[in-house]
């Protein structure tokens, strides 16, 4: 069975159709990508997943448990972390606060010192800077951030909203690298990304989404060969 | 973790020695006030300790989870009436004060998620507004309650209110302590700190707690807050609930200090007032809240002597020190928004959102 599975999926808002009845799957451990234009329906996608958004009719499946209807703060208790569009961290608090915000849900406070501790090792820029204020972090910074933040929670199943957005294309490599040491971890991942060539390359499956609908789905490698999906978002002719 | 842990020896015997002064100071303060400044003093020093409280408790509804709040008094008056109708003759009845002062905390706190849970989806102007229009329907209520059952009595209020009764220990009268001779206004003044150190306490445990975080989280960005894991719905209801039980607390000792209450005294001045206080003072932080809540108490108060000031002078009043206060309350306030905007003493975390909103 699989850890995620979207059935018939669709989100309105009033009477504008954002998705328009999609069907996907995530398996254990694995990384999938979401990838198309802007407007396509994805961040829509991720933040109904998320339970930030009613779903209008479908099925979402997770773990074994029924999504739908389920407010954000319950689906988050379930070990599905999203890393919003946009980082969404809390620009006012310090660092280490927003990392101790990635552990609410927990009680293991001795566990999540010692992981704060490792995100630490891992990424000093973030331990340099643990008592300033994350919005005076670089944009790169934020989002490393937000991961850290994320993995925090001890996700299932780890959703990342555009994460290259904004970011210089130096940062753009770095938090890649992050992501990829992530999954290396054998944490599943589903990525939403504008950035296609980047998200085919570290991921295994995607789906390609155009005006609310999933239009093609497959390997990564063989869907960054399909002629359609390189004139459409790889630029080549 | 312990702070006094991390001091040394020497350090720490000097924390314990000026909590000691402190203490010997608050427990000296009504005497020295009552010998310097004459007996009226002892009664407005009780009053600030009970907008300290007010205070404290709208802090953490606006300077906490940053939901702005202009009918806050309305918990004040649900917890002063509380009082009012279960110790007075208006219903013959005399309740002991360990049922009335929780049930009119616990009856504010009901009226402050009665409050919250149609307003959660309001932010900033609009939810000022709805609280407003919360605040003045209480007191209009109030003032209304008289027919065609009489409640409340109306604009006439409630008189002849029991004061408050520690197990046949009145503190509405003179007593002997320990060789001592107290007044009421004495003995309700030990009462109230206790009262506003209890709330002190409280709301300390609040800041670094988890639901701390939580309302700080929400007042930053609700979206990844729910996204967090954090119930925004019932972390929201419970800043409302948790601000109201205080105004409730304060109500009800209000009551019993003043033996009086009518609905002119829950206006929505009043809101404003406690209000300015925290912003005056500094939002979100306890020292600032305290300091602000004693500041709007106390100069209007100080004003009075400028009127015969004022006599001595020039042997008229010019300027009606009721009107100087005013003027002040104006320059003192666009003062601070020139040259303090976080307020007198800010939190931490509003210096940052200044500087980050200057910059």
């Amino acid at each position: 069975m699989s850890l995620l599975s979207v059935q018939n999926l669709c989100v309105n808002y009033d009477s504008i159709r954002a998705v328009k009845g999609i069907n996907f799957e995530v398996q254990q451990g694995e990384t999938v990508c979401l990838i198309g234009a802007n407007g396509a329906g994805k961040t829509t996608t991720l933040k109904t997943l998320s339970g930030l958004l009613p779903a209008t009719s479908g099925d979402i499946l997770f773990d074994g448990k029924r999504l739908n209807g389920m407010p954000a703060y319950q689906i988050a208790t379930l070990n599905l972390a999203l890393v919003p569009e946009g980082r969404g961290i809390f620009t006012r608090m310090t660092v280490l606060e927003n990392l101790l915000m990635g552990a609410y849900n927990r009680t293991d406070r001795a566990a999540v010192q010692r992981e704060i501790d490792d995100i630490y090792t891992l990424l000093p820029r973030l331990a340099e800077r643990h008592q300033q204020q994350a919005g005076l972090l670089s944009g790169g910074e934020q989002q490393m951030l937000a991961l850290a933040r994320a993995m925090l929670s001890k996700p299932k199943l780890l959703m990342l909203d555009e994460p290259s957005m904004g970011l210089a294309p130096i940062m753009v490599q770095t938090v890649y690298g992050i992501i990829q040491t992530i999954a290396k971890q054998g944490i599943t991942i589903l990525l939403v990304e504008q950035n296609v060539r980047l998200a085919l390359g570290i991921s295994q499956r995607g789906y390609v989404m155009e005006h609310g609908e999933i239009t093609l789905s497959g390997a990564s490698h063989t869907l960054a060969n399909d002629p359609a999906v390189q004139a459409a978002y790889l630029g080549e002719l | 973790m312990n702070v006094l842990d991390t001091l040394t020896g020497k350090a720490k015997s000097r924390v314990w020695l000026t909590a000691a002064l402190l203490l010997l100071g608050l427990v000296l303060l009504p005497f020295l006030v009552e010998a310097s400044l004459g007996k009226s003093w002892v009664r407005i020093i009780d009053l600030a300790l009970l907008y300290i409280m007010l205070a404290l408790g709208l802090n953490i509804v606006v300077g906490y989870a940053g939901l702005l709040d202009l009918g806050y008094v309305a918990f004040y008056a649900v917890g002063a009436y509380c009082w009012a109708l279960l110790a007075s003759p208006q219903f013959g009845l005399n309740l002991p004060f360990w049922i009335i002062l929780p049930a009119g905390a616990a009856i504010a706190a009901l009226f402050g998620v009665l409050l919250g849970t149609p307003t959660l989806r309001l932010r900033g102007d609009y939810l000022a507004i709805v609280t407003l229009g919360f605040g003045e329907i209480i007191r209009i209520f109030i003032n209304n309650l008289n027919a065609p059952i009489n409640i409340t009595n109306g604009p006439q209020g409630i008189t002849l209110i029991e004061p408050m009764s520690i197990f046949g220990f009145s503190l509405g009268k003179t007593q002997d302590v320990l060789g001592l001779t107290l007044s009421s206004p004495h003995l309700y003044y030990y009462l109230f700190l206790l009262c506003v150190a209890l709330v002190v306490f409280v709301c300390v445990r609040l800041e670094n707690s988890r639901i701390g975080r939580a309302w700080v989280a929400i007042r930053e960005d609700e979206m990844a807050a729910a996204a967090a894991g954090i119930n925004t719905r019932n972390i929201k209801l419970l800043a409302f609930a948790m601000g109201a039980t205080f105004g409730g607390l304060s109500g009800g000792l209000f009551a019993s200090f003043q033996g009086f209450v009518s609905p002119e005294s829950f206006n929505l001045m009043e809101s404003i007032m406690i209000l300015s206080m925290i912003v005056l003072g500094g939002m979100g932080n306890i020292p600032g809240v305290i300091l602000g809540a004693i500041l709007v108490t106390v100069i209007p108060e100080a004003l009075r002597y400028t009127g015969d000031l004022q006599r001595v002078l020039f042997g008229q009043v010019y300027i009606d020190p009721a009107d100087l206060r005013m003027l002040l309350f104006g320059i003192a306030l666009v003062m601070m928004m020139l040259f303090r905007p976080a307020g007198l003493l800010p939190s931490k975390q509003r210096k940052r959102e200044f500087a980050e909103d200057a910059a």
